[in-house]
Formats: structure tokens, sequence, C-alpha cells
């Protein structure tokens, strides 16, 4: 056998080679951090595909890690839907982020099997640059089915859910997102072609977090003002 | 000229018939003081041997579960008058003529549909779509095409001086002169071609003008002017189900009946529904009513029975529905569909609409939203829900100090520990303060000094204190 077809046969995301992840020409959207592009097997969020992202607590950069990838996507006229999003995303704050607000669609009902159907739809429709999904009680066979709506469709699906991670799951890329220190840790639970690399750690919010305020004063003069510093 | 003659025989059974997917047994009777008696009945009755003309009684017992409905004429006109109006798409001269025929003037618009047999084609497949069985003759004059079309075989002629040597198929019966009829048949003359050769002053002195000038009119020598049908203002039309149902299949067909004739209608008046009422009527319930309210006018029967599925999906009914009736209360006007030789933008943006309505129709059309930032400094404010398909095209940003990406519904009140807000722990400053003081104008003022802040398990978290008496703190949004 020629090495060039060795190479092409060992290069299927399929093939399991031990730590090393193989490197796939799966169509990825890079996500605008370059040390977690170099983590996911095709270069960025795998489009056509489930990818699950564990959220240890809310307020942890898990929706900023997307908005390089939205702002890209809205800006060549495609939809951001996001179907049961856990508080108000606010519009000035995602506009500041790149993001064409006009094409934002926020999807919202009371059970979680709409959720999920509104979802597939999305999906299949092709319209949709990328669903984001927040749900918490699923079962499997509606994880299949999201995930098998993705792979007809080529848009990125993200299922958003809390850090209580099942052992096993069919979406092709899991992600669990915790903070460690005032930067935002990735782990990858599972990726197609295998391995599982070392934590990436991104500092998401620069500036923001290591910057410092005083407390204000209290009011009244009989307490005491306090100071508190940042780390 | 060229009349259409479009005669529907079986009206008054299939108007009660064409609601159901399959046939059952079905009778029309007229009841008389004493007894009802069958006027009609459908295929499935008929092999069990139920003939017309037989009593219910006897019609019972032959098949027990035959379902007889009484003969409605007002509800047949109604229902003739839904097909006129269906057929006004292929000429705007539609007339009714009597209780079961249509008149079309097809003459002008043959060649637009693709020539005469094409015609034909067409609207006989469109009638079956009804639910109607039709028969279809042309003349040259509407009284001819009346004639042709109650014959056992229709004719179909097309030249006024053949029409001539086509009266001698077509009885005397046939004529309206009634006193005529019989007094022709005592002659011994049993079509109208027989009668044309009889002298005209001796046969206008013994059986009246009438006869004369009503053979004149199916010749042409006079002239015989239709009142003309004018579709209604607005498109309502029910369809009675011949037994109740609560399967969403069965009324799906139904609803597929009733999107046919919207679509003929539409088509005639230049339209698109924008909004479509349906109401099911039930035994001894009220009604069942909901709206089907579409982003952008349509006309297409496939797309509006998959907006149909997706509400029917979730419609709890009280009982089975026994009628449906469709009413297109908002319509708009629509051109053509243009068909593209690329697959441009505007196919992109109607499969874009076609979806947001599917998901309106099953979610209820609050659940779905698109978002706009608005010019205002205080953040409850600067932010609106927006309807998903409007395509106003600012991106405006107005971001004065660090957003976050999450805002909550409403500010959350923090607990004080030591004059330090406590969230999981006491919180720490990082950013801030950024004095937001607005809205005095709208009767909805604030004054408050925003911090971002962490908490000891580090989620960042926007957090603002009161400029009042009481200085309360309060989360606003999570940096997400």
């Amino acid at each position: 056998m020629p090495a060039t077809a060795l190479d092409a046969v060992l290069n299927t995301p399929n093939v399991w080679r031990g730590r090393n992840c193989a490197t796939v020409a799966t169509p990825s959207l890079p996500t605008g951090y370059a040390e977690l592009d170099l983590l996911l097997p095709g270069g960025g969020w795998p489009a056509g595909a489930l990818t699950e992202i564990y959220v240890e607590r809310p307020g942890i950069g898990e929706l900023q890690l997307l908005m390089p990838a939205a702002a890209r996507l809205t800006r060549d006229a495609l939809w951001l839907a996001m179907i049961g999003p856990p508080y108000v995303p606010y519009a000035p704050a995602l506009a500041a982020c790149g993001v064409h607000l006009q094409y934002l669609l926020m999807l919202r009902s009371q059970s979680p099997d709409e959720q999920a159907w509104a979802c597939e739809q999305l999906l299949l429709s092709g319209n949709c640059g990328a669903v984001l999904i927040w749900l918490e009680h699923l079962q499997e066979r509606t994880l299949r089915r999201l995930q098998h709506a993705a792979e007809r469709s080529g848009s990125i699906a993200i299922l958003y859910r809390s850090r209580r991670a099942q052992p096993f799951s069919a979406a092709a890329l899991r992600l669990h997102v915790g903070r460690n220190d005032g930067r935002t840790v990735i782990s990858i639970l599972k990726r197609r072609g295998g391995g599982a690399p070392p934590p990436v750690q991104l500092d998401l919010y620069g500036s923001l977090t290591r910057r410092s305020a005083t407390m204000p004063l209290s009011r009244g003069p009989a307490e005491t003002p306090r100071l508190q510093a940042a780390h | 000229m060229l009349w259409l003659a479009v005669r529907l025989p079986y009206l008054m059974l299939e108007q009660h018939a064409r609601g159901a997917v399959t046939a059952t047994p079905l009778a029309v009777a007229e009841s008389t003081a004493l007894t009802a008696r069958l006027l009609l009945c459908n295929a499935a009755a008929h092999a069990s041997g139920v003939r017309s003309g037989m009593t219910a009684a006897s019609a019972l017992t032959l098949c027990a579960n035959l379902g007889i409905v009484n003969r409605n004429p007002a509800a047949e006109r109604q229902a003739l008058e839904c097909v006129a109006a269906w057929a006004c798409q292929f000429t705007a001269q539609v007339s009714i003529a009597g209780e079961t025929e249509l008149l079309l003037e097809t003459g002008g618009s043959m060649r637009f549909f693709g020539g005469l047999e094409v015609l034909h084609t067409t609207i006989e497949r469109g009638l079956q779509e009804l639910g109607y069985t039709a028969r279809l003759a042309c003349a040259p004059t509407p009284l001819a095409a009346q004639w042709f079309v109650r014959m056992p075989t229709p004719l179909h002629i097309l030249r006024l001086d053949e029409l001539h040597g086509a009266l001698e198929h077509v009885s005397a019966s046939s004529l309206q002169h009634l006193p005529a009829t019989a007094a022709l048949e005592r002659f011994g003359i049993h079509n109208i071609g027989a009668c044309l050769k009889l002298p005209r002053d001796g046969l206008a002195r013994r059986l009246g003008q009438g006869l004369l000038d009503e053979i004149d009119r199916a010749l042409g020598r006079l002239p015989d002017p239709r009142p003309l049908f004018t579709p209604p203002v607005q498109f309502d039309s029910t369809l009675t189900l011949p037994a109740p149902t609560a399967q969403a299949e069965a009324l799906l067909f139904a609803g597929h009946r009733l999107y046919a004739e919207l679509r003929g209608y539409l088509t005639a008046t230049g339209q698109g529904a924008q909004r479509l009422e349906f109401t099911l009527h039930h035994e001894r319930r009220p009604h069942t009513r909901f709206t089907l309210n579409l982003v952008a006018a349509s006309r297409d029967p496939a797309h509006l029975l998959v907006l149909l599925r997706e509400r029917l999906a979730v419609l709890k009914l009280p009982q089975p529905a026994t009628a449906i009736r469709l009413a297109c209360t908002q319509q708009q006007p629509l051109d053509a569909e243009s068909h593209s030789f690329l697959p441009d933008a505007q196919a992109q943006v109607e499969a874009a609409t076609r979806l947001l309505e599917k998901l309106r129709a099953r979610l209820g059309d609050t659940a779905i939203h698109g978002l706009r930032s608005f010019a205002d400094h205080r953040p409850e404010h600067a932010w609106r829900a927006s309807p998903p398909d409007e395509r106003a095209a600012t991106n405006m940003t107005f971001a004065p100090g660090e957003r976050p990406l999450w805002l909550l519904p409403q500010p959350q009140v923090l607990r004080e520990h030591d004059a330090v807000p406590q969230y999981d722990g006491p919180l720490t400053l990082l950013g801030g303060p950024e004095r937001i003081e607005s809205g005095w104008w709208d009767e909805q003022p604030v004054a408050r000094d925003y911090f971002v802040a962490r908490c000891p398990q580090y989620s960042l978290l926007w957090i603002y204190r009161e400029r009042s008496a009481n200085a309360r703190w309060f989360l606003q949004g999570i940096f997400s």
C-alpha cells in the first residue's frame, strides 16, 4: 500500500491512534481561540455534528467561547438560534462582540420535547449556521436524534448542560468548561480521532478580571469603609 | 365565445362525503311528511344493495352502517358558490346556472392554460381534488353547453356552424319550456334537431313563441346574457364531516380539501392568505377555534398544510369534530410565483420564512423572537424583543462600558454582610464604578453605580448599587 493511501486511512476520524489526535478534514469553523483550535479535530467547532458543553456554573465564559464563531456566522447572513437560554441574552453585549443581531433567533418553550423538536427543525432547515440549545433532562434517544439532525444539516449544534456529565453520549465532541483563578479551563472529554489532551486555559475576559475596584463607601458615617483588593 | 358547462351531478352527496378519506356507505334522503326517501347513494352503499328511491328504513335493513343525511339545498348552494369562486381562477366570466351547473367562458383563457384539452383536464382534476365528480361539455352558446352537459355522453362543439347538426342528439326533454316538451312528445318529436325541421310559424302558433326563443338562444340567434358570479370579499367555507372525528389525519384530509378551494379563490383574486381562522364544530361543546398567522402571505397548499399539521399536533379537542370551517380573514395581494434559473437569495428567504411559520404554528406566536439593541443607557431598556422576521439592518453598537452576555430578567437583590454584597460568598469588585443616571423623562428613572464583581467560585457578575436612601445591591447580569 502506498504511504499516501495509508495516511489517508489513518487520517479519517474513525481511526483511533492512541494519544495522537488524527488531523481530520472535518468541516469546522475556527473558534477564534488558537489554543482551543489546536485541540479540536477539525481546528474549530465541528459543523454537522453535535457538540456538548458541560458548564460547571454559569458566568465562567461559556457563551463568550462561542462569540467569535457567532460573529462570523451572522456576518455571513446565517442564522444563530438560541433555544431556551437560562437568562436573557443581552443584545448590546452581543452586538459589541460583533454579532449581527438581525440574524439572531430566540426560542422559548416550556417543554423540553418541543425545544428538541424546534432544534431538529432548525438544524434540518439548513438556514441556521449554528443552533445553541440549553437542555437539562434529555433522553439518550433525543440526543441521538439531535446528533443525526446535525449530521444531515452541516450546521453547528451546541448543547449546553450543567456539569453533571453523563458517562457516555452520542455527541461528536464533548467539552467541560470550568474556571481556575480567573481563567476559563476547557477540558476535552471526547473528540473524534481520540486522545485526551491536557486541558487548555483561556483568558476570555482579559483585562476585566485583572482590574481592581474599591468597594464603595457604605451609607452612614458609623460604619467603617472597607477596602477589598482583587487578586 | 366558448362556454364550458360544468355539471356536478352528485353535489348533494359529495358535499357531505368529500370530507372523509375512506368512503363509508352514505346516502342523501329527502323527508316528506310520512317517510324519508333516498335520493342518491354512494358506491359503498350501492354495493350493499341500497338504491335511490328506497325508503330510509328499507335501506337501513340492507346496510346497517349506512349514514343518511338530509338534503340541504341551502348548503348545496353554498358549496356550489365555493366551487364557482374556485373556478374564477380559470376565467373572469363564471355564472351559476341551476342547482348543479356552472358556466365558464373559456374562449379567452383557453390558450393561456395550454389549450382546450389541457384546460378540461386541469378543471376535472381540480374538482377531483375538491372532492367532486364533474361532467364537462362545451359549446359556443351557454344554453347549448348546458344541454350538452346533461347528455349521457357530453358533447364538445367548438364552432357555431356545427351546432345545428349537434342539436339532433339533444333530447327534447332538455327544453325548459315545459308545456312544449310534453306537446312535442305527443307530436312524436324526440329531439331538438327534428323540432328545427318543423315550420317556425306553425310551431310558434301552436306551442308559443317561448319555445322558438329558447332554441334561437341556443343557436346564438338571440342574445343570452348570464348573470356573472363575483367571488366574495372573504373566503369562508365549511366542510361537514360524514362522521365525527378527532383524528389529526382525518382533519388534515378535510383541511387539504379546504386548502384546494382556498388556493383557487386566492389565485382568482390575486391574493395570498395572511391569517387563517379555523373553527371545529362539535356536537355538544362550544366550537374549537384556532388561528394560523403567516409571516408572509402564501397560497401554497403544501406549506399551509404543514402549518396545520403542526397546529393540530398540539391541539386538544374536547370532542370529535363534526365540521371544519376555514375563513381567510386577512389577505394580501400576491404576485404569481416566478421560477428562478439559479437558486437565489429569494428562495432562501422564503425557506426561512416557512421555517419560522412552522415553528410558530407549533410553539405559539410568542415563543419566537429576535433581539434588537436600543440606544439607552439603562441596561434593561437597551434591548428589546422584536419580530423574528424584521429585517431592519441596523447593527447599532452602543456599549459604553463592559456589558455582560447574560442579563437577569429582573435584577435580583443581593444580601449584604459587613457592607459586602454576597452571592455564594462575599463578592470581590473588579471593575467600576460606572454610574448610570438616566430615564427621568419616562417615569422609570435609574440612578445606579455598576461594578463587575467576582464571586468565590469565579463567576463574573454585573452588579449595581442603588443611589438612594437604602442603597441596596442588585445582581443584574452574568458575564458568561
